[in-house]
């Protein structure tokens, strides 16, 4: 007994050892000491542009010809002097002088166009726009259009038209490499979960102040939690509500939580009896009780949405609205205004037709089935009998063209473009959109829509967007419920951290390491 | 011993052509709209769309009658072609050969740590039944495999990443990286190998020929080491096969929980997004290895166990 006690200490501080010098040589063993590390849920899905290509433009590895900036204004990036004809028809840039790829190959008007050619080609943002041809003058690039588009720099704007080095591509056009013009070279893609990256020496805007980067997919929001706790993860983005409280009280971290322009609504397939007259759709908003959802689900009742964009949209959301309010018994009286009665069962009904209706979501963002079943409770209380299906979010636009969808709640961007009319546009125009409006017809908001579209006059573009707003807000064809937040978790180490609302760009090139 | 190996052989070419078989058909018979799914897996959820879908549909063309579609699967697996995966377009053996690489060891090291574990622990409590030791490995392994892979998974990070911060929370890429995965890992597997060593040991210490070993004069050693370990590890061993489940089962959660670039996050990943070439290759990976593993606890049956030997 006693030589089995002897084993068992002495297997005790052997173990004890071990993790002592597994900890030390944990440190030791890394020689890039200062390497930042990125924990973040987004996936590496492939090389390709449009569809990761979001992750390489945020880690400044790839850049596009034009960017949204601190200042929230769409500005020009790897082009200058851009010119567009009287009839609107015509956009002329000039390539920005001294951009070089990582390759060491200079960034070209040729290039340029052979990039932008191909996005155009392919599954992405640029097939929504007018765009006739492509055309190379000297140092310009001339983009033609068949029709006035003012949008036309904020689509330049989506990581899906960045630029890429001739060296990236291999005979049969398939992207075998990134090779940007940022002030990060890709070092090694580990898809998909690992980016490697080091700064590059001939930025244009100068060289980063970090030296080695390095990014993991890490899709589980609490182990994200833990590796900015443990200091595993100098910068963690994307962190969910329940643990930013957790956060804010560690001494070794900053955490700065900003809105984003992202809104979770409801999408009402205005076909239906059920939601067919604005006045329905009022009643519905009046049923739901946002501001219990903001502070239980979101945990910050601030992000109750008062309207469809929240403050962080400047132009867009509109201070002269009411904002959206929880009234159950006026949402009562307007059903009842509309026809629908309470029966027996305690649920509404109109011509023999019960107010039944099924709610399709998703769990990709897992606070969406939660609030909708605390939606389900808030729409009982006036008679609406709601049911919930949890699939695969590709049944929202798959319901959305078969017609067989009720209503669905959905979280939408507007700022995957860099202007929220490019959504608008597409979500509220005329036939509406899988992520928008359901067989809504308002030529008003239609003619507004157009109007903006070509729009290039300040003033005249604030009074369409306020008219397009009040409507939207009165019609209500699809119901805002929350807004969103964008938590991230810095190390105390690190300064110069912002946190990009419109998610566009990590700034890393801006970030150092606190002298000590 | 040639034949067993043949037997195995031909089993594993069944696995094969089941595998694609099944697969296949169970991807088609899944609900939903494939070039959807696909179009989410590529492009994520703000930018899919069903006009991107349709382009996905025509690119891959996935209108093609079903049959045909078959045909051309089973003969580009009888070439050993994989095909490319839906969503990233690279070859499929290339992911696969990068994310098994990383499964396989992860699973190697958390059975050779539960090796260590388990069966010892499993010994010294069936050598002394009802002792401390015994009830203590007794809580412990019901308390392990009653917690589910994910909590204990968690508590692992929070004591030794966050706590302790001996090792690195999740990633991959160094060998202190497969520690924490691998250790929850092997402590659900210790959990029951341990209680299957236990009671072979009490079965094989009540037996005639170990009451024997000690009457001829052994020394306690020699009685355990000659009679007791050998006897008492040959259910333990065909015990590891059916284990195996277990570990796949495991390595899927743990992998997405420690942000490790394994087989069964791509498979899970794979099936979301419907990306037929990548289930196919990910399950005929797995199905290939169930079987090799399978026959190597054969073999390793036949090496303790005579008795087999002379049957062969």
């Amino acid at each position: 007994m006693n030589k089995k006690t002897g084993i068992l200490v002495g297997a005790i501080v052997v173990l004890a050892a071990l993790g002592v010098w597994v900890s030390l040589d944990n440190k030791a063993s890394d020689p890039l000491a200062e390497v930042l590390d990125i924990a973040s849920p987004l996936e590496i899905s492939g090389l390709e542009p449009a569809k990761s290509g979001y992750l390489f433009t945020r880690m400044q590895a790839a850049e596009t010809l034009f960017i949204i900036n601190r200042e929230r204004q769409l500005v020009p990036q790897l082009v200058e002097n851009v010119e567009v004809s009287g009839d609107g028809l015509d956009w002329r840039m000039d390539v920005r002088d001294s951009v070089m790829f990582h390759d060491g190959t200079p960034l070209t008007a040729e290039v340029v166009a052979t990039n932008l050619r191909r996005a155009l080609a392919r599954p992405g943002v640029l097939q929504n726009t007018p765009i006739d041809e492509i055309a190379v003058d000297a140092s310009s690039v001339v983009i033609s259009l068949r029709e006035p588009f003012a949008l036309l720099p904020a689509f330049l704007a989506h990581y899906s038209t960045l630029m890429l080095a001739p060296s990236s591509f291999n005979e049969a056009g398939d992207i075998t490499a990134i090779v940007g013009t940022g002030a990060y070279q890709v070092n090694e893609v580990v898809p998909p979960l690992r980016i490697e990256l080091s700064a590059f020496d001939d930025w244009w805007q100068g060289r980063a102040n970090i030296e080695q980067v390095r990014y993991l997919a890490v899709p589980r929001g609490e182990t994200r939690t833990m590796m900015s706790q443990s200091g595993d993860a100098d910068l963690t983005l994307s962190l969910p509500p329940v643990a930013t409280e957790q956060l804010a009280s560690d001494p070794n971290i900053n955490l700065q939580v900003v809105t984003i322009p992202r809104t979770r609504l409801l999408k009402l397939n205005t076909a239906k009896p059920f939601f067919d007259s604005a006045q329905e759709r009022q009643a519905l908003s009046l049923a739901i009780n946002r501001e219990a959802l903001a502070r239980v689900v979101m945990r910050n009742p601030d992000l109750a949405a008062e309207q469809l964009f929240p403050a962080a949209i400047s132009g867009w959301s509109n201070r002269q609205l009411a904002p959206l309010e929880y009234d159950p018994q006026r949402a009562r009286d307007l059903l009842n205004e509309a026809g629908w009665t309470l029966g027996d069962d305690g649920y509404l009904s109109r011509d023999d037709q019960r107010f039944e209706v099924t709610l399709r979501t998703y769990a990709s963002w897992p606070d969406l089935p939660l609030l909708a079943t605390a939606i389900q409770n808030q729409l009982a209380e006036v008679g609406i009998d709601l049911a919930i299906s949890v699939g695969s979010y590709t049944e929202i636009p798959a319901g959305h063209q078969d017609g067989t969808l009720d209503l669905a709640l959905i979280t939408r961007s507007f700022s995957m473009v860099p202007d929220p009319l490019a959504t608008v546009m597409e979500d509220y125009g005329p036939g509406g959109a899988d992520w928008g409006a359901m067989n809504w017809v308002n030529d008003q908001a239609f003619g507004l829509i157009d109007q903006l579209s070509v729009s290039t006059d300040a003033d005249a573009r604030d009074a369409q967007l306020q008219q397009l707003t009040t409507l939207l807000h009165a019609e209500l064809p699809t119901i805002p419920v929350v807004w969103s937040e964008l938590a991230v978790a810095a190390s105390k180490r690190l300064e110069g951290v912002y946190v990009d609302p419109y998610e566009q760009n990590y700034y890393l090139s801006d970030l150092r390491w606190v002298q000590e | 011993m040639k034949q067993r190996l043949m037997l195995r052989l031909m089993q594993c070419v069944a696995v094969v052509l089941m595998v694609g078989t099944l697969s296949f058909a169970l991807m088609v018979a899944l609900p939903g709209d494939p070039a959807m799914r696909i179009a989410a897996g590529r492009y994520g959820p703000d930018m899919m769309n069903s006009a991107i879908a349709d382009q996905v549909r025509a690119e891959l063309e996935l209108e093609q009658p079903l049959a045909q579609r078959f045909v051309v699967w089973m003969g580009d697996l009888l070439r050993f072609d994989l095909g490319h995966s839906l969503v990233t377009g690279a070859p499929v053996v290339d992911e696969i050969g990068l994310q098994l690489g990383h499964s396989l060891m992860l699973a190697l090291l958390a059975f050779a740590i539960s090796l260590l574990i388990g069966p010892t622990l499993g010994a010294l409590a069936g050598l002394m039944p009802g002792s401390w030791m015994d009830r203590t490995t007794l809580v412990l392994a019901t308390a392990l495999r009653a917690v589910p892979p994910f909590v204990l998974a968690v508590l692992m990070m929070v004591i030794f990443a966050v706590t302790l911060r001996w090792l690195p929370t999740a990633g991959f890429g160094s060998w202190q990286h497969l520690l924490l995965p691998a250790i929850t890992l092997a402590l659900g597997l210790a959990a029951m190998s341990s209680r299957v060593m236990r009671d072979a040991m009490v079965r094989v210490t009540r037996e005639p020929y170990f009451a024997h070993a000690r009457l001829k004069g052994l020394s306690d050693r020699a009685v355990v080491q000659r009679h007791g370990l050998r006897n008492a590890s040959l259910p333990v061993f065909t015990y590891l096969g059916l284990q195996l489940v277990y570990l796949v089962e495991g390595v899927v959660v743990v992998e997405s929980i420690f942000a490790f670039p394994g087989i069964g996050h791509a498979l899970v990943h794979a099936i979301i997004a419907r990306d037929v070439p990548m289930v196919q290759g990910t399950a005929l990976a797995m199905g290939g290895l169930f079987v090799v593993l399978n026959s190597l606890v054969d073999l390793g049956c036949v090496q303790l166990d005579p008795r087999l030997r002379r049957a062969a």
